[in-house]
């Protein structure tokens, strides 16, 4: 079994990929060197530990570099299967599902969020909220599948889906504060609506997830220096 | 219904995935040709969210989403013929090479199919970095996880039979880029689960040009 050993994680503080690693890392009980990276000047760690696509977020563990969040996450909980509390079922079924809606939401939830923030039109912006919706629809009936009546995604305790989708969460409050879109409809999302707030609530999300205010200073700066045609509140 | 069972497409490259992992499993199932146009009322309620080939049938559980189900093929019969190795830093970046092939290679195949003019010389050039830094991972390996066959061979195996079609549609060649990729596609030729799987690399020139028009 590997000891915690050197680790570090290059990161970017508004990163939901890199939130959801910080979450993984936090369930494992393990403590790790944060380096804030600028993502505007890529620094020659970031460079070399991450050569093919040159992104956030990467762990670092002995000097071996781990990218992509999802990749991370699985290793996290594999490397340090002894510690802390387990982030996969152990059903091999259980384990696919939560990989497809992992996979789902980076697939079309981000995007879409993203997509409504980068609208150059109302029309567009109205497009992409339409898109988001559509997807917590479907992650709405997810959670009642994989849940079973159970508080979390993954039952008693947050497991690899509760991370996939709520590292989102802070980006969709923060959005939600700029373009008054509305994502946690109680009459249309109920459980995902009970989920998003029990989520935000836990030890790991308050110690782990950024303001949603740090997402919007984020978001108006990134407006600024790329310009819009299309102003937020 | 039998225990298992592949809802799939002849020429899917993605469904070729299963099919190999299944035979070198040594895993008995029932494949099931789908029709693409119209979809049946299995493959409707197995994949709702994406409705697309390949899914696997389990007990009548469905796993949709080929790499996913690479991995489940691997979780639920363990003993034989492991595809990912047991080293957790290992398999991790057998993860990240198979996701780099759904990611990049893919999306350039699609522009590069698809497109014209510069749009078309931008994914031809994509394409050729994408295939170049897979021919560097690779490097002097016989397979990208080392000595076995595995995950990663897996992924990117199926499609190899598209190079062709690639370099046709861009007209160049890929051997001239990436000897060492074009020596491991004939290398995992020589396995029959491989073999069996693989479409005729000029079967697959002549479908792409039925569906997106000639080049």
């Amino acid at each position: 079994m590997a000891g915690e050993g050197d680790i570090k994680l290059l990161g970017m503080v508004v990163s939901p990929f890199v939130v959801r690693v910080r979450m993984a890392l936090h369930r494992k009980g393990v403590s790790y060197e944060y380096v804030e990276q600028d993502l505007f000047n890529k620094s020659e760690l970031l460079l070399r530990s991450n050569p093919v696509n040159k992104k956030v977020p990467v762990l670092i563990h002995g000097g071996k570099p781990i990218c992509e969040s999802l990749v991370i996450v699985q290793y996290a909980d594999e490397v340090w299967s002894g510690k802390g509390a387990s982030i996969f079922p152990a059903d091999p079924h259980e384990r696919a599902v939560a990989r497809f809606w992992a996979a789902y939401v980076d697939d079309k939830l981000f995007p879409a969020y993203i997509g409504i923030m980068k609208a150059a039109t109302e029309e567009a912006r109205a497009e992409k909220a339409k898109e988001a919706l559509v997807v917590l629809a479907n992650l709405e009936e997810a959670f009642a599948q994989c849940s079973k009546g159970k508080p979390f995604f993954a039952g008693d305790s947050v497991g690899y889906l509760d991370l996939a989708v709520g590292c989102n969460l802070f980006w969709l409050e923060a959005i939600r504060k700029m373009f008054g879109v509305t994502f946690f409809d109680v009459g249309k999302t109920p459980l995902l609506a009970a989920w998003a707030e029990r989520f935000a609530g836990t030890e790991m999300a308050r110690e782990v997830v950024p303001d949603a205010d740090t997402a919007v200073v984020f978001a108006k700066k990134l407006q600024a220096r790329f310009g819009s045609n299309t102003s937020a509140k | 219904m039998a225990d298992v069972m592949l809802l799939d497409f002849w020429a899917s490259p993605f469904g070729q995935r299963c099919r190999i992992a299944l035979a070198e499993k040594g895993v008995a199932y029932e494949y099931s040709e789908q029709n693409l146009e119209q979809k049946s009322e299995l493959l409707l309620r197995s994949n709702p969210v994406h409705k697309k080939i390949p899914v696997l049938l389990h007990g009548g559980r469905p796993v949709c989403e080929s790499l996913i189900i690479l991995t489940y093929i691997d979780e639920a019969w363990p003993e034989m013929m492991p595809l990912l190795p047991r080293d957790p830093y290992a398999r991790a970046q057998a993860r990240f090479w198979a996701n780099y092939i759904d990611n990049k290679i893919v999306d350039c195949q699609t522009r590069l199919l698809t497109t014209k003019g510069e749009a078309q010389e931008q994914a031809k050039k994509d394409m050729i970095g994408a295939l170049k830094t897979l021919d560097s991972e690779l490097g002097d390996k016989d397979y990208f996880g080392g000595q076995a066959f595995g995950f990663v061979d897996v992924a990117f195996v199926t499609l190899t039979p598209w190079f062709y079609t690639y370099e046709k549609y861009g007209d160049f060649s890929v051997e001239e880029h990436c000897p060492r990729i074009v020596a491991w596609a004939a290398r995992c030729r020589e396995r029959e689960s491989v073999a069996k799987a693989l479409t005729d690399p000029e079967k697959v020139y002549e479908i792409v040009q039925e569906e997106y028009g000639a080049n």
